[in-house]
């Protein structure tokens, strides 16, 4: 989706503002947002980081340059929870169980957290799936504009690198975030240069490098 | 909840509407919180003042249906509070600084090198290290969103989940790292790395001259979050060390 989340290459969105010493947590219901949404996916119901990012980017673009970081989760978590099927929307909208619902039992106790957060739950695949590209070919990012979730920004759609490296196999977003399966497949470190990027005015020297799937590149 | 059966205000109706009440204070942008302390220097956008209550009211729905456990939330805040943040990653550094062998395993292999320090988990589970050297440069960013390798890192400041640094760490690097005090040479080679997939970046910083007498302690000591984004390079302790 050609969102307002695709912000590389965007101009004019004000200084850097880096706050001195700033705390883990600048608000109570900050703590209590991410602490949720890191939770309610131990609570089972069908969710994946994909589809996270994508409920994320279907918030409405002037809402989301307004909101900050943690209002953006405060959105997503009561339209996750519902898709997850964890609650009702009618119970969101209320405040309280439904009359007669069960009450579950938390999966994850405080003293399971520690094991939680320390565990890695990798999108790398361990399956046989044929590199279409090789380190050190030439590529082309697709001239493609999915109205769904992408992780190919539209900065360098149309644009010519090299592969860098070949990463292995990992979870596809775009359809993973739908939950249209898994669909793995290479992905590769691209090199950009910066001038193929945005031109003669930049630097000679720089380069971008950005992680890309199979499905996003095309020959030269 | 002492107050069950009363809801409190802003528990019911909070995502009714939704798009309409945050449309509602657009045009309100006073802050909706109080701070304790108020030097600070960092730029808040205007946040209405519910949604404190519309997380806890939520909060206390799953609560109620046995779907988490409030001292489990407690904890994963105390482990992102007081556990893992950019002081592991600064061990990381200091480690690779004094022994070539571990630098080595961390430049071939992150993921487990780092999970040998002790330091493994979400946003952590394919790590990339990249060394800085005085020819190049590396600077990470997500454009996309917010990806930040926390295991080593912690969770993100405010500047790096921000529309300013995503949209121009990509296109005018340079410029970014200039507003980080840092002015690179026109020969030294700056490479950005966006964190478009679920690999992580840390950026090995140069270990800074005259450092030669101190120990692998005293080294993370020197070692900032921010040179382990890119943003910056560690400085020599007579210049000030950690900022």
């Amino acid at each position: 989706m050609n969102g307002v989340h695709d912000m590389g290459g965007m101009q004019d969105m004000g200084p850097l503002v880096p706050e001195k010493d700033e705390p883990v947590f600048h608000e109570e219901w900050e703590r209590r947002v991410y602490a949720l949404t890191r939770l309610v996916r131990a609570g089972g119901g069908r969710w994946n980081i994909d589809a996270g990012r994508y409920e994320i980017e279907r918030i409405p673009p002037a809402e989301y340059l307004r909101m900050s970081y943690y209002e953006r989760w405060a959105w997503r978590l009561p339209i996750q929870v519902v898709k997850m099927g964890l609650v009702t929307q009618v119970e969101v909208e209320s405040g309280t169980p439904a009359p007669g619902s069960t009450k579950a039992t938390p999966q994850l106790t405080a003293a399971r957290v520690p094991a939680m957060v320390a565990t890695r739950v990798s999108t790398k695949r361990d399956v046989n799936v044929k590199a279409t590209f090789k380190r050190g070919q030439r590529v082309r990012a697709r001239n493609m504009h999915p109205t769904g979730h992408t992780r190919l920004p539209r900065y360098a759609r149309g644009k010519a690198g090299a592969v860098a490296e070949d990463r292995g196999v990992f979870v596809f977003p775009d359809t993973n975030a739908e939950f249209l399966g898994e669909k793995p497949q290479h992905l590769y470190s691209v090199r950009f240069t910066a001038r193929e990027l945005w031109g003669d005015r930049a630097s000679p020297r720089d380069s971008v490098y950005l992680d890309l799937w199979d499905d996003y590149l095309e020959r030269v | 909840m002492a107050n069950d059966k009363k809801p409190p205000v802003g528990r019911r109706g909070f995502l009714k509407d939704a798009a309409a009440t945050a449309a509602a204070f657009v045009a309100e942008p006073a802050h909706g919180h109080a701070h304790a302390h108020h030097d600070h220097d960092h730029q808040h956008q205007a946040v209405p003042p519910d949604v404190a209550l519309r997380v806890k009211a939520l909060e206390s729905l799953l609560v109620e249906k046995g779907l988490v456990d409030r001292a489990a939330l407690d904890a994963v805040v105390d482990s992102y509070e007081t556990k893992i943040g950019p002081r592991n990653g600064a061990r990381v550094v200091a480690r690779a600084w004094v022994d070539a062998a571990y630098k080595k395993r961390l430049l071939a292999d992150p993921t487990t090198a780092i999970a040998e320090l002790g330091y493994s988990g979400g946003q952590g589970e394919d790590m990339v290290v990249l060394e800085n050297s005085p020819k190049t440069h590396n600077l990470v960013v997500c454009t996309l969103c917010s990806c930040y390798p926390w295991p080593v890192l912690g969770l993100p400041p405010v500047w790096y989940k921000s529309a300013p640094y995503r949209s121009r760490a990509v296109i005018d690097p340079r410029g970014v790292l200039r507003e980080f005090g840092l002015e690179l040479p026109e020969d030294v080679e700056v490479r950005v790395w966006d964190s478009t997939a679920e690999v992580r970046y840390l950026v090995l910083p140069e270990r800074p001259a005259g450092t030669d007498h101190l120990s692998e302690e005293a080294l993370a000591a020197l070692v900032t979050r921010d040179s382990m984004i890119g943003v910056t390079k560690v400085l020599p302790p007579q210049a000030g060390g950690r900022a």
